[in-house]
């Protein structure tokens, strides 16, 4: 081992550790490597979502017109819907698996995630409010998706905690809140005209259609203001599985860091529901495909992120192409998919309680 | 060779002042004023539901105080900022939680995380204390097994040793051998004493059963209903006397023949109710 | 000194979770509950007047003597008959239905957060409508009544199923979570069909919410008869009810056959749920509610819970469709949307201060 990496106290453990430096970091050999597959994995399957579809265009000719090139009419395919899709759809993936993951260690509950807590419902209630209500649109949009995610998990977390945020509690209070706005959300719809209710339903399954750089700046943005934060966070993260008495002694504070947790994941949460809908699902099976894969207890934030990037352009591609030429939205496919994951995950569930 | 944490500095005395403890209006711990020794092996003992458990919890800063304080070696304990309070005091709580397939090695790992930023995540002083402590005790030889196969009395080792790890200045044990057969109790026990002789940490802890309390403690506290009831070494505290006002139990003290300590024999419970 | 079990903080769920509460409610002795059930009785026939009486238009008693003896005279007459009172049919038959089903399942799972709602049984029948909507072009109220029983009948089995793998059998989180999932399946595929044409999207967003408009007569009397079979088969369970309360084991040293009173209390559940749905759409909480309003008034035998319940959940429902109908006059504000909106606070209440959750 060179001065730069050496082995760590465990197998499966890097340390990134320059002499000289007072600074250290933990890498995780098994993590690393899944990111990296599953990144490379994701970019290539929105690679080729570029070239796929309706109109296709090979590969040579998608990264010409990506650098400047090509007629109006490609441009247009490539530059004004494909490119925008592949980048909103890489981006909430990634948002919407750390929010799951971030949440199901909050919760040191294995299913748990923000569409099954209700988040996701309550950003869409407040998108929609936005929409039909106020008859908004792009920023209008974000802020009520914000609003009512946050909205929501404070009552969830109001509700929920009881000398703690026990995660059982969390699921089902989160289950009563989701189906509070559920009702909303239908009374909503049935008081707008069959137009704009038409539109609202298709965003309620979430879908990569039609997007422009505006939803790209918003899970961008989200990203970019979060990801730094759970670089310092996620120690945190790795401590709450040992129960709260030993992280609050661990840590000599109480739950204002588990709290701030809570709101990064609410928030990348919210921004994905304002740039795509609330995609089901992928919060939820991202990370646990994650954890069944890596070798120790990690917290395994980065590949969580990868796979669930991976997951959504993938599941958007093939609503694309096996449905040609109309389109299936992502939010089906995932819930197809994913609804059947979540159940088995139940049917293996030993102790819910658990720290999964 | 083995490498030991090394010892304390300077033995760390816990007081409390008025403290009263509670969940919501409930006042569990009530008007507690007492001195534990530093240096020393302190158990708080008393029946079900008299609240030892929780005297335990606001000494480690787990809940706010109702009334009242507690001073770490006459430092308040709310005013100690989060880190320093997290290098003070270690726990062992009543039923830890143990991730499923967690190795020794990375469970004790885990009580580093106080003298650990998010950019210094791992270093040469954590492998050492980590490596100490598990020699201390005696699970150096387990580093890798998951902390499922392994027996009561080992599980305790290792939360120990976590506790350890962090290398605190008091530590505070939850019922440490409440389910445990006789043999790991010893086990457990006699660990804690060597610790202490060794390394001079004080140690307090919640104990169920009054002989093995009497037999491995330098100070007792016994509680009863919330209220402290009487402190001081075994000699003094574990009376007829007192077994029955704490304990309601009608009994005979002797001097245990092997550890030279009081033996309480009990002969039967009595109406605590109609002999008041 | 011998060992003495530790305390255990209030908060950490013991196994197995026990999930009806025990506790002998407000009233109590036989003659007592029977003197309340009558007044909840005579409570349900005021409100089922005041379902008929009140609303946009006014309507009087004599209008509505005149509507039930011989051919509707006026428009009020018509009124009566044609909206009013199979309005109100279906509001007493979905209520009890709903009920019913609800306390059946509860004391099946012995888990106080199943109801026909929670365990997507609803998301079931509204596939099956839409299907019948989309695939076989049927619109009207008589025609996808069978398939709304249908698809309710298959997702009640397939949730219970589901929600029952594993070890530690049907918890209420590992159902709550079931039905979640299954919901969000059956909608997900839902929403993909509706979304082909406006006209279906139309039909359906009304239907999607619960609402006591959409059965006429035909209907009804074809539902009732089954409603009725599945409330009868679930009186007749509840001695079994009861001794499944006590724990599988208990229940089987009591003599009871245990996957025989699954099976029917199965067969009720699937009538009572899938006939609610069928004639009123998916109405939430009422199945969930009520038998917990039961048991805090008459105690958890499950005699008293059903009966209790039979009476109570269509007061109830009948109350929150009166309701949308006054509360936004000239406008109506369907009745799923309230019990929805109502009955999640009450959900979770339950859920935050009874010590009902467990692993």
């Amino acid at each position: 081992m060179s001065s730069l990496v050496r082995r760590g106290p465990t197998p499966d453990m890097l340390l990134l550790d320059p002499r000289g430096v007072p600074v250290s970091f933990r890498l995780s050999r098994s993590a690393v490597l899944l990111t990296v597959v599953a990144a490379m994995a994701a970019v290539a399957v929105a690679t080729a979502s570029l070239t796929l579809g309706v109109y296709p265009i090979s590969v040579s000719d998608a990264i010409g017109i990506v650098g400047g090139g090509g007629s109006l009419i490609e441009r247009d395919v490539v530059l004004g819907d494909r490119l925008p899709r592949a980048l909103t759809g890489l981006g909430v993936g990634a948002a919407f698996a750390l929010s799951g993951a971030i949440l199901q260690r909050i919760a040191a509950n294995p299913l748990v995630s923000p569409d099954v807590i209700g988040i996701n419902s309550g950003a869409a209630m407040g998108a929609l409010t936005v929409l039909l209500v106020v008859g908004g649109g792009g920023l209008q949009l974000v802020t009520g998706a914000l609003a009512g995610a946050l909205l929501a998990a404070v009552m969830i977390v109001l509700i929920a905690y009881r000398r703690g945020l026990h995660g059982f509690r969390l699921v089902l209070v989160g289950i009563g809140v989701a189906a509070m706005l559920s009702s909303a959300i239908s009374y909503l719809l049935t008081r707008s005209d069959i137009h704009r209710a038409m539109s609202a339903a298709a965003w309620l399954t979430g879908s990569l259609a039609n997007r422009s750089s505006l939803h790209v700046t918003i899970i961008a943005l989200a990203l970019a203001v979060t990801v730094p934060a759970l670089v310092v966070g996620s120690r945190h993260l790795r401590l709450l599985e040992l129960g709260d008495d030993l992280t609050r002694t661990l840590t000599g504070a109480g739950q204002g860091r588990k709290v701030a947790l809570l709101l990064l994941a609410v928030v990348l949460a919210a921004m994905a529901t304002a740039a795509a809908g609330p995609i089901g699902f992928v919060a939820l099976v991202a990370p646990q495909i994650t954890r069944r894969l890596l070798a120790e207890r990690q917290v395994g934030l980065a590949p969580s992120a990868a796979v669930g990037a991976l997951l959504v352009v993938g599941a958007d591609l093939a609503g694309r192409l096996i449905f040609a030429p109309s389109e299936m939205p992502v939010g089906v496919l995932t819930a197809i998919l994913g609804a059947p994951a979540l159940l088995y995950l139940l049917a293996r569930a030993h102790r819910i309680g658990a720290a999964g | 060779m083995t490498s030991q944490p090394a010892p304390a500095t300077a033995s760390v005395s816990v007081t409390t002042e008025q403290l009263s403890l509670g969940y919501g209006s409930s006042v569990i711990v009530d008007q507690v004023t007492t001195s534990l020794p530093a240096g020393r092996i302190t158990a708080i003992v008393g029946p079900n539901g008299c609240g030892k458990s929780t005297l335990l919890r606001g000494l480690a800063r787990l809940l706010p105080p109702q009334h009242g304080r507690v001073h770490l070696d006459g430092t308040e304990l709310t005013t100690m900022p989060p880190r320093t309070l997290a290098r003070t005091l270690g726990l062992l709580p009543q039923q830890p939680i143990a991730p499923d397939g967690i190795t020794v090695a990375d469970l004790v790992g885990r009580g580093r995380h106080p003298h650990q930023r998010w950019f210094r995540q791992w270093s040469a002083d954590d492998e050492q204390a980590v490596a100490a402590a598990m020699a201390a005790t005696g699970v150096d030889q387990l580093a890798e097994s998951p902390i499922d196969e392994l027996s009561g009395g080992q599980r305790q080792r290792v939360w120990i040793a976590l506790a350890l790890a962090q290398d605190p200045d008091v530590m505070l044990l939850d019922e440490p051998t409440t389910f445990l057969d006789l043999a790991h109790q010893i086990d457990v026990l006699d660990l804690l004493a060597s610790l202490n002789r060794r390394l001079g940490r004080t140690i307090v802890l919640v104990l169920h059963d009054l002989n093995m309390a009497s037999r491995y403690a330098h100070h007792l506290v016994a509680m009863r209903e919330g209220r402290l009831v009487t402190s001081g070494p075994p000699s003094e505290v574990v009376t007829p006397e007192v077994v029955r006002d704490v304990f309601g139990v009608e009994a005979t003290v002797i001097t245990d023949p092997v550890a030279g300590t009081p033996l309480v024999l009990p002969h039967r419970s009595v109406d605590t109710e109609a002999d008041r | 000194m011998a060992a003495t079990a530790p305390e255990r903080p209030s908060d950490v769920p013991s196994a197995p979770a026990r999930a009806v509460v025990a506790g002998s409610g407000l009233l109590r002795g036989g003659w007592t509950r029977m003197l309340g059930l009558a007044v909840a009785v005579a409570l349900l026939v005021a409100v089922t007047l005041g379902s008929v009486l009140l609303g946009t238009l006014p309507v009087g008693l004599s209008d509505v003597v005149g509507a039930l003896t011989g051919p509707p005279d006026s428009d009020v007459e018509r009124a009566v008959r044609y909206i009013r009172i199979p309005r109100t049919a279906t509001g007493l038959l979905a209520g009890t239905a709903l009920g019913v089903a609800g306390a059946v399942m509860q004391g099946l799972t012995r888990n106080p957060l199943a109801g026909p709602g929670v365990l997507g049984v609803n998301a079931g029948a509204a596939l099956a409508v839409v299907l019948a909507m989309v695939g076989l072009g049927i619109t009207t109220a008589a025609g996808y009544v069978w398939f709304a029983f249908a698809g309710a009948a298959v997702a009640a089995v397939f949730v219970y199923l589901l929600g029952s793998l594993g070890l530690g059998g049907a918890t209420p989180v590992k159902l709550a979570l079931a039905g979640s999932a299954f919901t969000a399946l059956l909608g997900a595929i839902t929403t993909m069909i509706t979304l082909r044409d406006a006209s279906t999207m139309d039909d359906f967003r009304y239907w999607v919410v619960g609402s006591l408009t959409r059965s006429d007569g035909e209907a009804l009397t074809a539902v009732a008869p089954l409603i009725a079979v599945g409330v009868v088969v679930a009186a007749g369970l509840t001695r079994a009810l009861n001794a499944l309360a006590l724990g599988d084991d208990l229940a089987r040293s009591l003599g009871t056959r245990l996957w025989i009173d699954r099976t029917v209390g199965a067969l009720a559940v699937v009538l009572l749920a899938g006939g609610a749905t069928a004639i009123a759409g998916p109405i939430g909480f009422i199945g969930l509610v009520v038998p917990h309003v039961a048991r805090m008034v008459a105690g958890p035998d499950y005699r008293w819970v059903l009966a209790w319940t039979a009476v109570l959940a269509p007061t109830l429902l009948l109350v929150a469709d009166v309701l949308g109908r006054v509360l936004v006059r000239p406008e109506q504000l369907q009745v799923g949307i309230i019990t929805g909106l109502a009955g999640a606070p009450f959900f979770l209440y339950l859920v935050r201060n009874r010590k009902v959750v467990g692993t």
